[in-house]
Parts: C-alpha cells; structure tokens; sequence
C-alpha cells in the first residue's frame, strides 16, 4: 500500500505574531492545507492520505477538510511535540489501523508546500517503491557555508550542495526500525526526516524537486506565495 | 486547486506559472501523458506570427492535439486511469446552426486560451471522451488532427454535388496524408489522388490511387471534388491548380492557414459555378465520428501510425524547447512529447 502523510503539525512561531499556524492561513481563498491536500488526492494509488495537525487544531482542520474535500481517503491526527514525533505519529496510525507489510511505503510532505506538482508526487512514488528512502532536493544556487561563532569552518563544493524540500519518502518498515535505533537525543534535535534513515545506514535516493515548491514559512514567503497565483479569467 | 501551467512568454522561451482553477462541480481533471505539436504551435514558438498576434495571445500555453489520464471526474462516469482525448474547442453557447468550432464565442486551446502544457487540464466534462484500449497512444495524441479532417470531408459530403469519382487532395505534409488516409474510407468508392511538392513524401502514400507532383500534372486531370491542405504561401499555387483541374461545380475544401493574405482567380470560380469552403477545427462529434472511424478499421490505424515521427519524453522546459527544436528540423511525420514535466 502506498500512503500519503502531511505534516501540519507546526505551530507557525515564524510567522510573527499571527495566531493562526500557518497551514492554516488563506492563499488564494483556500487554506494552505487545503492546495496542498488537493495535489494528493488527484493521486488515485494512495490508499490513505493522512493529515497530522496539532492537538489543538484537530477541529479546525476536521472543519476545514469536511468543507472542501471530498475523499474519504482523507484522515486527521493529530501529532506530537516535534517534527519527527509528528512523523511517527502518523505511522503510528497507520500501524494500528492498516495489516502493513515490508512493502508498504509512505509520502511524507509539508503542509505548506502547496506548489507541490504531480510530477513530483508521481517521481517519489516511483522511487521509494525501489529505494527504502528519498528525498526531494533542488540544487543550490547560493553557495553553501557553514559556520561556528560566526567563523566559516567549510564552503562545500557547491555543485555537489542540494536544497532538501519534501516529499520525503520512506519504506515504512525501515522508517521505524531506523527511528527506534535513535537516542532520545538524536530524537529531540533531528531535523530531516530522511537524516534518521541516513544514520541507520540506509540508502537515501534522490528526487528533482522544484525551486517553485518553496516552504511558506515567514510573512514574506506568504506574500510571494500570493503574488504567484494567477486566478482562471 | 493550483495548478501549474507551463506557457510561452516570447518566442522560444518558455515559464511556469501559477493558476488557480476554478472548477465547476462536474469538470473533469485529466492529467496530459502525450501531447503531439501542430504547426500552428510553431509559429508561435519561433515568433513566426505577427507581433500584435503574439503580443495579444502571449503568455499562453501552447499544444491542443493531445490525450490525458483522467485523475477525477466528480460524477464518477470516468474512472481514474482512463485513457481520453481532449478537445481543445470549448464552446461558451450553443447555436442551432453554426457548428461550435466556427461559434466567434468559442475559445480555443493554444489559440489565445491556455493549452494542453499544464500540469493538469481541467475540462467541461463533454470535453473528454474516451480512448479505445486498442489504440496506440502516440497516434492517438493527433486524434485532434484526424478530427479536422473528418470535420472538412463531413463538410464536402454536405457541400459538393453527386460526382463523388475523383478526390485530389492538395498537400503531401502531414494534413494531406490524415486527409487522404480519412477519404480512403469515408469516399470508399472514389478515387484518390494526392498532389505535393516532394516525390520522397508522396512515396508514403501508397495507399492511394495515384499521386502527382505539382510541376508534373497532366493537363487532361479532371477532379471531382477538391481538398486543399497545403496553408502557407503554397496555397495560392494550390488553389489555382484546383480551380484548373475541378469539374464545373466542384466543391474545394479550403484548410490550409496562411499567414498572408492569398490571390485567388475568381473568375474562373464564377465561370466553373465552383463552390470554395473554409474548414477549420473541430468539435466534439467529429472527434466521435474519428473514434468510431478508427475503431472499425486496422489499416486506417496502421496508416495513421505510420505517421509517428519524432518521439520522446519531457520532463522540464528545457526538454520542451528542445523537442520543439527537434521537431524544427523534423522532414516527416508528427512529433509527439510523452508529457513527463
């Protein structure tokens, strides 16, 4: 079975003082949720499409999910403290409501990325039905430098330097036993999902992502998100 | 639901953009898979239009010969999976008399509307129609250009008079030969000669009765009925070579576009009381009427086969431009992009 889980479990602390987290906020008369929702359910191969929010929005998001979609392919969760413990909640859901097997995969995607293409979903699809992990990347543009107390320590060579995005697809099976081999440490401060699959061992593929698939994180990403949307005359 | 949609913005360079659809509860979403490129799509994307018609239709995505998977249809006749041909004729109204491919009202793909370059293609739900199993994908991406040419000999059939013994199609390109391929079958009875400019194309025709070079008519060729598919500059040669050989009140379909205005002997159309009829597009009943045509005859779909040129799988605008650049510089057939981007 082939799954889709996306995460909108952030409380939107970027987005300055906006009460909203911004999954929630309005691009082109719908929430962000909603677009994003949308490209996932053009996907007839999902068998589920999970959306992990916060507890404290679970309503909100029931409410918003019952006016504009109509899938029943479409579940909420909630999620948990973090990133990753959001992630795992999902498959947690999965785990209790599905007879899994080792070959059961799951698409992973940020609720704010709406500019999501079919392309990307279908190229993630296909991957991580013949790899345990991909991620989708773009290359960078801006040279890549990483620093300590503002000192650079490297400029990586930038050809070889990508921008992660999402998906992030895993086989399940091999999420979870990688996840389980983290300290609570790793736990806490892992930011990439694809990185717990990374530290197991695990190959991780690669999928072209693309530059318009950008995270709306911060008040400025909302306004270009809204200044690129072109309404149907 | 956003949608990407990837058009031209000036000749050769194409970008994405953005669109909110705005669909009705019983459009149609189709995801395009093969996309076929029609000479009207090239010259917007050398610039070989004039500059008030691009500056008035640019940014637009062009292609409007295409088939798609269905990926949602809310009233449940289509299933996801379904293979369908598009039609890019969308009518606004409807009229008793005038068919809806000549309705002024009526927006047309890659014609000033967005095309089939999209990530998704939301239709009326009588846009669609579905692709028998049996039929090769890459042919039916022209199931477009096969209905133009069944909307021009169901309009000869209406026009012309009872001599149905002689059929001279003008034009060895891609046009003439759908034509031709189409009047095998649907003038069974009559004879069928092509006329071109190059011997090594007309060597494709083997399917019909004789073929000319226009340098080499005999004087004495006597046509019933005419079809010109030639368009550009050619046509003015065309149509006065029909005017010459046409029985008196012969009927000549006209469906070639030229960009400039073309001479035509009007005295001789007086004198022979010929009847000249402008054909262009297509709609919904011709693409029906090409389906079932097709359906019931193998050979028609070998021949149209046949006509499979370039071929090849895009996945970013960068493999567009080039395909299109391939396609520049193709002699013979349709190009026809696996539409991967």
């Amino acid at each position: 079975m082939i799954f889709a889980q996306i995460l909108a479990g952030g409380k939107g602390t970027r987005m300055g003082h906006v009460q909203m987290p911004k999954q929630f906020l309005t691009l082109a008369d719908k929430p962000i949720l909603i677009h994003t929702v949308e490209k996932f359910v053009l996907e007839s191969r999902f068998e589920a499409i999970l959306i992990v929010c916060p507890p404290a929005w679970l309503a909100h998001t029931q409410a918003i999910v019952k006016r504009y979609l109509h899938d029943d392919r479409v579940k909420v969760v909630t999620g948990g403290a973090d990133r990753n413990d959001t992630l795992m909640h999902g498959i947690a859901y999965l785990q209790e409501n599905y007879d899994l097997t080792d070959d059961d995969v799951v698409i992973t995607h940020d609720a704010v990325r709406p500019f999501i293409t079919q392309r990307i979903i279908a190229d993630n699809i296909t991957a991580v039905l013949n790899h345990s992990a991909v991620d989708t990347v773009v290359p960078a543009i801006d040279t890549i430098v990483e620093g300590e107390d503002e000192a650079i320590l490297n400029i990586p060579i930038r050809e070889a330097m990508y921008q992660g995005q999402t998906p992030q697809s895993f086989n399940i099976k091999t999420l979870v036993k990688a996840y389980d081999q983290l300290t609570t440490a790793q736990k806490a401060t892992l930011s990439d999902s694809c990185k717990i699959c990374l530290l197991a061992g695990e190959d991780v593929h690669l999928v072209r992502g693309e530059n318009f698939n950008f995270k709306i994180t911060t008040p400025y990403d909302l306004k270009v998100a809204t200044a690129l949307v072109e309404t149907r005359d | 639901m956003l949608n990407q949609v990837y058009r031209l913005v000036a000749a050769r360079q194409f970008e994405v953009q953005t669109v909110e659809e705005l669909m009705t509860p019983t459009d149609i979403v189709v995801r395009p898979t093969y996309l076929s490129l029609c000479h009207a799509d090239q010259r917007y994307f050398t610039g070989n239009r004039a500059q008030t018609a691009l500056r008035k239709k640019l940014p637009m995505a062009l292609i409007h010969e295409g088939i798609g998977t269905v990926v949602s249809d809310p009233q449940g006749d289509f299933q996801p999976g379904d293979r369908v041909a598009m039609v890019p004729n969308t009518p606004t109204t409807t009229n008793q008399i005038v068919k809806e491919n000549y309705l002024p009202s009526s927006k047309f793909r890659s014609s000033g509307y967005d095309g089939f370059m999209q990530e998704y293609v939301c239709l009326q739900r009588d846009r669609v129609l579905k692709i028998p199993a049996n039929f090769n994908s890459e042919m039916s991406a022209f199931l477009e250009m096969v209905s133009v040419g069944v909307q021009a000999l169901t309009q000869l059939k209406q026009t012309m008079d009872a001599d149905q013994r002689v059929l001279g199609i003008w034009g060895d390109g891609n046009l003439g030969y759908i034509t031709a391929t189409l009047a095998k079958t649907m003038f069974a009875d009559s004879q069928v000669i092509v006329l071109g400019r190059h011997q090594d194309k007309l060597d494709y025709f083997s399917f019909v009765d004789a073929t000319y070079l226009v340098d080499e008519i005999p004087a004495d060729l006597q046509i019933s009925q005419a079809v010109e598919c030639t368009g550009g500059l050619g046509s003015e040669q065309a149509i006065a070579q029909i005017i010459d050989h046409l029985h008196p009140m012969g009927t000549a379909i006209l469906m070639g576009v030229s960009e400039e205005p073309i001479d035509i002997n009007t005295r001789m159309v007086l004198e022979r009381g010929l009847t000249l009829q402008g054909s262009s597009r297509s709609g919904r009943q011709d693409f029906e009427t090409a389906i079932d045509l097709l359906s019931h005859s193998d050979v028609t779909r070998e021949r149209l086969q046949n006509l499979i040129g370039v071929t090849g799988t895009v996945q970013t605008l960068a493999d567009v431009t080039a395909f299109f650049e391939q396609d520049l510089a193709n002699y013979w057939g349709k190009a026809v992009m696996r539409w991967a981007v």
